[in-house]
């Protein structure tokens, strides 16, 4: 087990090299360059901008030094933001995308597993539709919509909690993006988990269980629970690369300092290292997380071990 | 084929939420085709004397105007076409190359099949968004090469399915029976193969619009799908949200209508998964 950890643990260094290698030469590829919105620049002065980043150089070299610095643990300067290094915006930002993301996910499944547990187990009840129905509308209706509309009613009318804003991460300011952004993974795991539930519960195994006379709530959380979890498990890298792009409009509708504008903005101006730097961030993000959801389905699952 | 129809017709019919769903999704289609002719106001024109004024039916504007006079009854539902419009669009493409190269993959087997999943794998191991940023960034923001690139990256699930599918069908007993009764490959593939393929293929189509048609409305609201003066329900909402604390019907009403038609869609969607019996993926 250590040994194929170990094994997945190389291959996500030449998954993550390819990955930097398409970015770079795709938006070097993308017309224009990071010094074009500036109209006002003369041409000599352009191109001094151009040699001091380096720019004027063949994209091969280019390639090289930027592979290069990456390997020392620098991300280099940004075009856009010109005082500051990718690594300084990346780490002033992240903490707050972070903390978003972190609590969303878990609000995400430890509501939704319990949630979906209860309507399985109350299969074809009010219940259980009632259940379902929220579930539907959760991952129906976008973020989008969900937060601005969160805003109006708890913000905006009933003066609960704040419509926008950080403060350092209170938990006011932090409720309703939290919910919008936990709200579609929720609903997801909530219909995963029943639908799974429903078919471990008609397992020979389960009969056996209640037959050895066990007390239904032992048979539900020792033996049935744990094999359910697995779809839950092999969903949990998509609902990270969900709640990833939900905080980019989470983050700014409701004005957070994270670095979800950072992508879209970046991608916009050209501003190369910064999306370079960003994909690499989410990138190793998700790869990682991969990899703990390969030990985590090694543990709900004994057959998976080798 | 026929009995397999109608009875898929019969259950969807005994899904009062689906078919409550097909009923409003309909409604909110007709009402965006048949907008022009229904209120006569111009999407973009500018009425300065009626600027984000509210909602009345003794108004002009049925739903109000935004900030700059624009009529919201008449934007919503132009919005509400162009996002249909693009959904449907997108997802046919997504269907076309997805199931082509599902069922290819599926038939083929062996390396060929290994190494085209593969493929799958990693582009689906990466959000989405990157992939749409890139193409959008690199092709420009128009409209045209928005759904094409949201359709190019739409098409993965479709291919998933079509080629497990695919892959089971082809072990089944009734195939090993039609080979061995001496059918040919063609009316194996024909008779047998794409019957069997087409409720799965009916049912993540359907749901496939509706996901299409977030994700373009995601990208009109970051301001990379649709630009001004043309709507989609996505910058409508970018719109109302910087203005949700003086006139809240800016947001409400697009906000409201892209609501109700990704839920019907998706409801539909689950009510046609249950009508043909495809197990969830």
């Amino acid at each position: 087990m250590i040994r194929y950890f170990f094994l997945r643990l190389t291959a996500a260094v030449p998954t993550l090299l390819i990955i930097v290698t398409a970015t770079f030469f795709l938006i070097h590829a993308a017309p224009g360059g990071p010094f074009d919105q500036e109209q006002t620049l003369a041409p000599e002065i352009k191109a001094n901008l151009q040699r001091s980043y380096g720019l004027d150089q063949p994209i091969w070299i280019q390639y090289g030094r930027y592979l290069k610095s990456l390997a020392h643990g620098d991300f280099g300067p940004s075009f856009k933001y010109k005082d500051f290094t990718v690594t300084e915006l990346i780490a002033q930002g992240f903490p707050v995308t972070f903390t978003l993301g972190v609590i969303a996910i878990a609000l995400a499944l430890s509501i939704g597993i319990p949630l979906g547990t209860f309507a399985a187990l109350h299969h074809n009840t009010a219940a259980d539709y009632v259940t379902m129905s929220f579930a539907v509308m959760g991952i129906a209706i976008p973020t989008f919509v969900v937060l601005p509309f969160l805003g109006l009613l708890f913000g905006v009318y009933l003066h609960w909690l704040p419509v926008a804003g950080w403060e350092a991460g209170s938990m006011k300011h932090l409720a309703l993006p939290v919910i919008a952004l936990a709200l579609p993974p929720l609903a997801y795991i909530a219909r995963l988990t029943r639908g799974s539930m429903l078919e471990i519960m008609r397992a020979h195994f389960i009969r056996t269980a209640f037959a050895k006379g066990l007390p239904a709530h032992t048979v539900i959380f020792r033996h049935a629970l744990r094999p359910a979890l697995m779809p839950v498990a092999s969903y949990l890298v998509p609902a990270v690369a969900s709640i990833m792009t939900g905080s980019l409009v989470v983050e700014s509708i409701a004005g957070l300092p994270g670095i979800g504008r950072y992508l879209v903005q970046g991608a916009l101006n050209r501003d190369y290292t910064l999306v370079l730097g960003m994909v690499i961030i989410y990138s190793t993000l998700l790869i990682g997380l991969g990899l703990l959801v390969d030990l985590l389905y090694a543990w709900l699952d004994p057959r998976v071990r080798h | 084929m026929r009995g397999f129809v109608e009875d898929a017709a019969r259950r969807l019919k005994s899904n009062p939420a689906a078919v409550a769903a097909l009923y409003l999704m309909s409604a909110i289609i007709a009402l965006a085709l048949l907008a022009p002719w229904i209120n006569p106001n111009s999407a973009e024109t500018l009425d300065w004397a009626h600027a984000a004024a509210r909602p009345g039916m003794q108004s002009a504007h049925w739903f109000g105007t935004d900030r700059l006079g624009r009529d919201l009854f008449v934007r919503t539902l132009a919005g509400t076409r162009i996002s249909i419009a693009i959904g449907l669009l997108a997802s046919l493409i997504s269907l076309a190359v997805g199931v082509s190269y599902g069922a290819i993959a599926g038939y083929l087997g062996g390396r060929a099949d290994q190494v085209m999943m593969r493929l799958i794998e990693i582009l689906s191991g990466l959000p989405l968004i990157f992939f749409v940023i890139f193409l959008t960034v690199i092709f420009g923001r128009s409209q045209y090469l928005l759904f094409l690139s949201i359709g190019a990256v739409g098409w993965l699930t479709m291919a998933r399915i079509v080629r497990g599918q695919t892959l089971s069908i082809r072990q089944r007993e009734y195939i090993e029976a039609a080979i061995a009764s001496g059918a040919s490959t063609r009316r194996i593939l024909a008779k047998h193969v794409i019957p069997n393929l087409m409720g799965p293929v009916v049912v993540y189509a359907t749901l496939m619009v509706p996901q299409i048609i977030l994700f373009e409305s995601f990208f009109s609201f970051l301001g990379l799908g649709i630009q001004e003066p043309g709507a989609s329900l996505g910058t409508l909402i970018a719109e109302g949200v910087g203005e949700m604390e003086t006139a809240p019907w800016i947001l409400l009403v697009p906000g409201g209508f892209l609501a109700a038609l990704l839920l019907c869609l998706n409801i539909f969607g689950d009510g046609l998964r249950d009508a043909l019996d495809v197990k969830e993926a």
